[in-house]
């Protein structure tokens, strides 16, 4: 597995949404130019998984064209931590969208 | 032999219990199955009782303002603070704090003064980094990492595997070979800061236990000074290997408090449970599981506490402390698995804690020297020096 996430980015619609299972794992939204907007999980207490969770993130990025792309995981947390350590990495702060995380300590990566 | 425990130890077992039960268990409602973190006001509000019930900062020694306590109780202690979902790797999430680095108590007051006591006032982190991907079972002979004396300073090269806190941390404590021809004799530990040029946390290592996870580190021309060499040079190893022994009695008592959790609710789950019209704890063949359950539990927990009488007493536990993990981490891996079968389908759910336990005790047959390991360790003590 790649440190950094390299799926595809599909546009976030209810049809692409629909056709996500409800497994655990991550997720990343961006927008239209593939900016990072926010790093996500779906874990242990997200109904319907991953669609649930892009579900949400559908209400709440109406408007303009969103991106979004997935990777089922069951290790969803340190991959999720990973991927803001990754983020902090590459442009020194966190995806808007993760602003509340910055309250606690995010890991550094030497990244090559 | 009496392992009565004293009537202070009985209050302190029923505290922290009722903490435990009370405080923390609730909590896990809303957090995820796989969460090792609180809030921060939760945990403010935690580390607050904690402190009120005179226990925080538990395995610090008294003269550095931990409580003053005994093995023996401590073991008591850290039986009862892991029984809860997040409870084998973070158990009450940190709020008892913790001894940190043992090895910095025998330190410089230099370096006690850099980082023992920022550590104990919370204001630092450290790591300990023995394993390499060479091995960790044998560190005598697997560190392959290099520390060459260069001037004041030593330069050091190489890595480190599956570390935890690294990535957080203000520095570690990092074991590298100063003399390759000495075998355990030619190992140095040092203290390194983590915003040393060429320190590099490569990245996260991905495990059975997802929230609490560990690191890849290298070293690239690390310059140390020498100031921060932790004991002797060429020295290290015993400093390594006192950890390594001491260690495995708490890392037993989280293992047992596990397993008493995992039988407390086998046992309430038969009493409720009816297939063909009656309870499961009617069945014989539950009956016998909850029995053996049992029998693990009482078998690792004599062990555990023999090894920390002995530890009290000032007496060698090293064969006490090795068959104690053993049969902890052994027993409490057979009581979860056997608590999932009575549970059914939903054991192996996210809605019961004890998939969780499950995926984090098998990390525990293998983390702190396997199975294999204590054997041998306990098969030297035995055959002495013919080995």
């Amino acid at each position: 597995m790649s440190v950094r996430m390299k799926k595809a980015w599909q546009e976030l619609t209810a049809a692409n949404v629909a056709a996500l299972g409800g497994e655990l794992g991550i997720y990343q939204i961006a927008d239209e130019k593939e900016h990072v907007l926010r790093i996500g999980f779906a874990g242990g207490r997200s109904l319907f998984g991953l669609r649930g969770e892009l579900l949400k993130a559908l209400e709440e990025y109406r408007g303009g064209r969103t991106l979004f792309r997935v990777e089922i995981n069951c290790q969803y947390m340190s991959r999720y931590e990973e991927l803001l350590m990754v983020h902090m990495a590459d442009y020194g702060s966190l995806p808007a969208g993760n602003a509340s995380e910055g309250n606690r300590k995010i890991g550094r990566l030497s990244i090559g | 032999m009496d392992f009565a425990i004293t009537d202070e130890q009985r209050l302190i077992v029923e505290q922290v219990r009722r903490f435990v039960r009370e405080e923390v268990a609730p909590l896990e409602d809303k957090l995820d199955p796989d969460e090792s973190r609180l809030g921060a006001s939760d945990y403010a509000r935690l580390v607050s009782k904690v402190k009120d019930m005179g226990l925080h900062g538990l395995g610090v020694p008294p003269e550095y303002g931990g409580p003053d306590i005994d093995t023996v109780t401590m073991t008591l202690i850290a039986i009862e603070i892991s029984q809860h979902r997040a409870g084998l790797y973070s158990p009450c999430y940190g709020s008892f704090g913790g001894a940190g680095l043992a090895h910095l108590y025998e330190a410089s007051e230099d370096l006690k003064k850099r980082y023992l006591y920022p550590t104990l006032n919370g204001e630092k982190h450290g790591f300990f980094g023995l394993t390499e991907p060479s091995g960790g079972s044998d560190p005598a002979r697997a560190i392959q990492t290099r520390a060459v004396k260069d001037g004041d300073d030593w330069v050091i090269n190489g890595a480190k595997i599956f570390i935890s806190g690294a990535d957080k941390a203000e520095y570690g404590i990092v074991f590298a070979r100063t003399d390759a021809g000495k075998g355990r004799n030619g190992i140095t530990c040092f203290i390194v800061d983590t915003d040393t040029p060429g320190f590099h946390v490569r990245r996260v290592v991905h495990t059975l236990r997802s929230a609490y996870y560990a690191t890849e580190l290298q070293f690239e021309n690390m310059r140390v000074p020498s100031a921060n060499v932790l004991g002797e040079v060429n020295r290290g190893f015993a400093i390594a290997n006192d950890r390594l022994s001491r260690q495995r009695i708490p890392y037993a008592a989280s293992c047992i408090g596990i397993a008493i959790k995992a039988q407390e609710m086998c046992i309430e789950y038969a009493k409720l449970r009816e297939t063909f019209g009656a309870p499961l704890a009617t069945r014989q063949a539950v009956q016998w599981m909850v029995v053996d359950n049992e029998i693990d539990i009482r078998t690792a927990r004599w062990a555990t506490l023999d090894a920390a009488c002995k530890a009290d007493r000032g007496e060698p536990f090293r064969t006490e402390a090795a068959m104690a993990k053993l049969l902890s981490t052994e027993g409490a891996s057979r009581v979860v698995d056997r608590a999932i079968q009575i549970h059914g389908g939903y054991g192996v759910t996210k809605d019961l804690p004890l998939e969780r336990w499950y995926r984090e005790m098998r990390i525990r047959r293998i983390g702190e020297g396997p199975s294999e390991v204590q054997r041998l360790v306990m098969a030297r003590d035995l055959f002495g020096a013919s080995l």
